[in-house]
């Protein structure tokens, strides 16, 4: 509310007081596949915002709704949901915003939208949020694919029986948003209509729960009784003191939860027999249920989805390089643009710890985007959805899931958003054991290493024509992570103990066109979502190596500095192979150097010398480090281009004089880049989603040890 | 639902019907799986029909109130139906 001023003596305004809303957050929610999210980027568009919700794991999307040129309100977009009753992680969040009025996320208006043509259904959630005496909108989707269906909905009826005003609507054309907007202009009101009441036996304690929180609401008093010890703003007292109180009561949750689903879905029959009237089945039902007999069919269902697969594999190597190389290309001469300006060790460490960190970061990005366009329009269309179905039964054997297949499937471009997309699995051990796999899973920081070993120790030959044995080598190291990951997943299966059971009940939402605007979204978001998470990280660690490698003991640095200078004169070399002599001089007795030394021992089993210990110990940031020190340690020099570091790395000879890069050698590194974690990003992003410290060491532990057994027994069998 | 409904001898679950077949739900026997079924629209009295099997028979889809879920024979197995 505007304050009226009235003392004489104060000045004349000049600007218009700002216009107070009287919505100011409005909170958005409804069943999957409601067409919630298309809703919610009709709204805001491009004015959104992925952030942590305090105290959850779980991301909160926010956005701002303009809704005159002055006024816009706060837009809270939940995860979809059938109920107040949550099931996944996901949907923990809803009842963290609902059910703390006191909260400063508390919205002023919930928009619940519901599918037209399955109301009945999309109803039972609506009533529990009207029940909560929250003021809400319904935001009736989908009215004229219902209609076409033969599905008619009364709407001034449906007002008359929910009590707040129904919005028809068709949120993918954008139809109905703005008598939205309107409406969000208004003075909120909850509805009259109480569509469940709680068992009398239950008023007593119900009465006793109101007045210790000062609740006014019959049904968030109830709603507190069966949630207690999940809600986090409680206290451990209050806790203590409902679990006593629910005790004495007999209170048994899940069957009064059961009843009143029941009671619930009772009430929305009665009230929907005047309302919607269905005149013939559904056409886009059955439009899909042909569909899905070629989709999910015996045979041709796997050889459609693994030919999608295969499409998708392709697209990301083949498409991306190109954007891949202009990032590459971009941060070199933005480095060189840098480094011909200005001097001294800032600049260095700016331009080849920062920048180069970062551009280690970037450089992901196109592949990134590809393949989460790709799942985006996947989901979209309701494919993932039969995906999921088809790889339940194989998945469950390995201690996985349906559901497992997208982490899975994304931790082939990296593991940082293929972690984070493992949230919709509802089931506690699933969702861990494939957290704890994915990271198996060979990723796209991966790909240099092995391109560079295998053009190594790999000949180019082909067979049947066009059989590249390069190309399969690369394929064999994508199914030996893939393989890894299932395994370990089994061996987790069996030590893991459940914390409840496991269920694979989903909607299986009828095909549809994906709208483009919520794919483009996704690829920005999820993008976003990879630079800044892995990108403070590696940024971080960048520096931190740099630091490693650009300072030594003593004065090691500056006496390396002068034996590079004698040998280089000694040998006759240009100018620029003198640079390089110097660098790959100077990182031998940095401290990376030092520690490369001392590890030399440890990693002598699988092969490796002290140069290889300095790439191992600078890559453990991120794997693609990996190149770029050993063109330095080889003084490959500025040109880090295959072939150059295939020259310069073949023609290293061993203390016998033959070639230090055996196929030994090769493979066991290939095999110690494919096990090994080498990422702190993914580590950084499962302590953050499984809000401990023992998922990430676990892996670290378990990962380091693989690749090191792993690589410890290529070596062996191979030389 | 409100008690456990033992499985009799003789009655028929989803997991039971052939694709195309329906049925009436009678009760669910499972509770904690109950509710998300019913959460679903499995409630009593509601027909069901089995629409489809995954490629390797597990899990299937039904559909009840006029859309497809899909959920494992263990869960469908906790639907039972009436005679």
């Amino acid at each position: 509310m505007t304050v009226v001023t009235t003392q004489p003596d104060l000045p004349p305004r000049v600007e218009a007081p700002p216009v107070q809303p009287l919505v100011a957050r409005v909170a958005l929610i409804g069943n999957p596949n409601s067409g919630k999210t298309s809703l919610f980027n009709q709204l805001t568009g491009l004015n959104q915002k992925v952030g942590n919700f305090p105290g959850v794991t779980v991301d909160k999307k926010t956005g701002y709704s303009q809704l005159t040129p002055k006024l816009k309100v706060q837009m809270i977009d939940l995860p979809g949901t059938y109920s107040l009753y949550p099931k996944s992680l996901d949907e923990r969040i809803i009842i963290d915003l609902l059910y703390d009025p006191k909260s400063a996320h508390y919205p002023d208006l919930i928009i619940v939208t519901a599918d037209a043509s399955n109301l009945k259904r999309n109803l039972l959630l609506f009533t529990q949020l009207a029940d909560l005496q929250i003021p809400a909108v319904l935001a009736l989707n989908m009215v004229d694919v219902a209609e076409q269906e033969g599905v008619k909905i009364d709407i001034p009826a449906l007002h008359r029986e929910l009590g707040v005003p129904v919005i028809p609507m068709n949120a993918r054309k954008g139809k109905g948003v703005a008598a939205l907007k309107i409406l969000m202009t208004q003075q909120p009101e909850p509805t009259k209509v109480k569509f469940y009441e709680a068992p009398a036996e239950l008023q007593p304690l119900l009465q006793k729960v109101k007045a210790r929180f000062g609740l006014k609401n019959d049904y968030l008093a109830l709603q507190y009784a069966h949630h207690h010890k999940s809600l986090k703003f409680l206290k451990e007292e209050d806790v203590a003191w409902l679990d006593e109180q629910l005790q004495q009561n007999g209170f048994h949750s899940i069957t009064l939860q059961s009843n009143e689903t029941v009671a619930r879905y009772t009430r929305i029959n009665e009230m929907l027999l005047d309302v919607v009237r269905v005149e013939k089945t559904a056409k886009g039902e059955k439009f899909s249920n042909r569909l899905d007999q070629i989709l999910t069919h015996k045979i041709f269902g796997y050889l459609i989805f693994f030919t999608i697969l295969f499409l998708i594999f392709q697209a990301i190597f083949a498409w991306a390089s190109y954007p891949m190389d202009l990032i590459d290309q971009g941060i070199a001469s933005l480095n060189s643009l840098i480094q011909d300006n200005f001097e001294g060790p800032l600049v260095n460490l700016l331009t080849e710890g920062v920048i180069a960190g970062l551009g280690g970061v970037l450089i992901f990005v196109p592949q990134i985007a590809i393949l989460f366009a790709f799942i985006a329009i996947l989901e979209e269309t309701g494919y993932m959805a039969r995906v999921t179905f088809m790889m339940d039964k194989i998945m469950r054997k390995f201690g996985l899931n349906g559901k497992s297949v997208v982490p899975l499937m994304s931790g082939v471009a990296c593991a940082v958003p293929a972690v984070m997309s493992a949230r919709t699995i509802e089931n506690w051990k699933d969702r861990m054991i494939t957290i704890f796999v994915t990271p198996l899973m060979s990723c796209s920081a991966r790909i240099p290493v092995y391109t560079v070993l295998i053009a190594l120790v790999v000949p180019e030959k082909y067979y049947l024509g066009f059989l590249n044995l390069q190309g399969l080598v690369l394929m064999g190291l994508y199914i030996i992570g893939f393989l890894a990951a299932i395994f370990s997943a089994l061996l987790l299966k069996t030590i893991l103990k459940a914390r409840e059971r496991s269920y694979f009940i989903m909607e299986f939402p009828v095909y549809k066109m994906p709208r483009w605007k919520n794919v483009g979204l996704t690829i920005v978001e999820k993008s976003k979502a990879f630079v800044f998470e892995a990108g403070k990280v590696i940024v971080a660690v960048s520096i931190i190596l740099w630091v490693m490698a650009s300072y030594g003991p003593g004065d090691n640095m500056e006496q390396a500095r002068a034996l590079a200078l004698t040998e280089a004169q000694a040998r006759n070399l240009t100018e620029v192979q003198t640079e390089n002599l110097i660098a790959s001089h100077q990182l031998e007795s940095s401290y990376a150097g030092v520690v490369g030394h001392v590890i030399e021992p440890v990693i002598r089993p699988l092969g490796y010398d002290w140069k290889i210990g300095i790439a191992l110990l600078t890559s453990f940031a991120a794997r693609e480090v990996f190149v770029g020190t050993i063109s330095t340690i080889y003084s490959v020099g500025e040109e880090e281009n295959v072939s150059t570091i295939k020259e310069k790395l073949m023609a290293e000879k061993d203390a016998n004089g033959d070639p230090f890069f055996t196929p030994a050698r090769g493979f066991s590194l290939m095999i110690f880049y494919l096990y090994a974690m080498q990422c702190v990003s993914t580590l950084a992003i499962v302590r953050r989603e499984t809000k401990s410290w023992t998922w990430p060491l676990a892996q670290l532990l378990y990962m380091s040890g693989l690749a090191y057994v792993m690589a410890f027994i290529t070596y062996q069998a191979l030389s | 639902m409100r008690k456990k409904a033992e499985q009799k001898p003789g009655q028929k679950s989803v997991r039971d019907l052939k694709i195309g077949e329906q049925g009436v739900i009678c009760c669910l026997n499972d509770p904690e799986m109950g509710l998300k079924l019913l959460e679903m629209g499995c409630i009593p009295g509601t027909s069901v029909k089995l629409n489809s099997r995954a490629p390797l028979g597990d899990p299937i889809t039904i559909i009840v109130n006029d859309y497809t879920l899909s959920l494992r024979l263990d869960e469908a197995e906790t639907i039972l139906l009436k005679q």
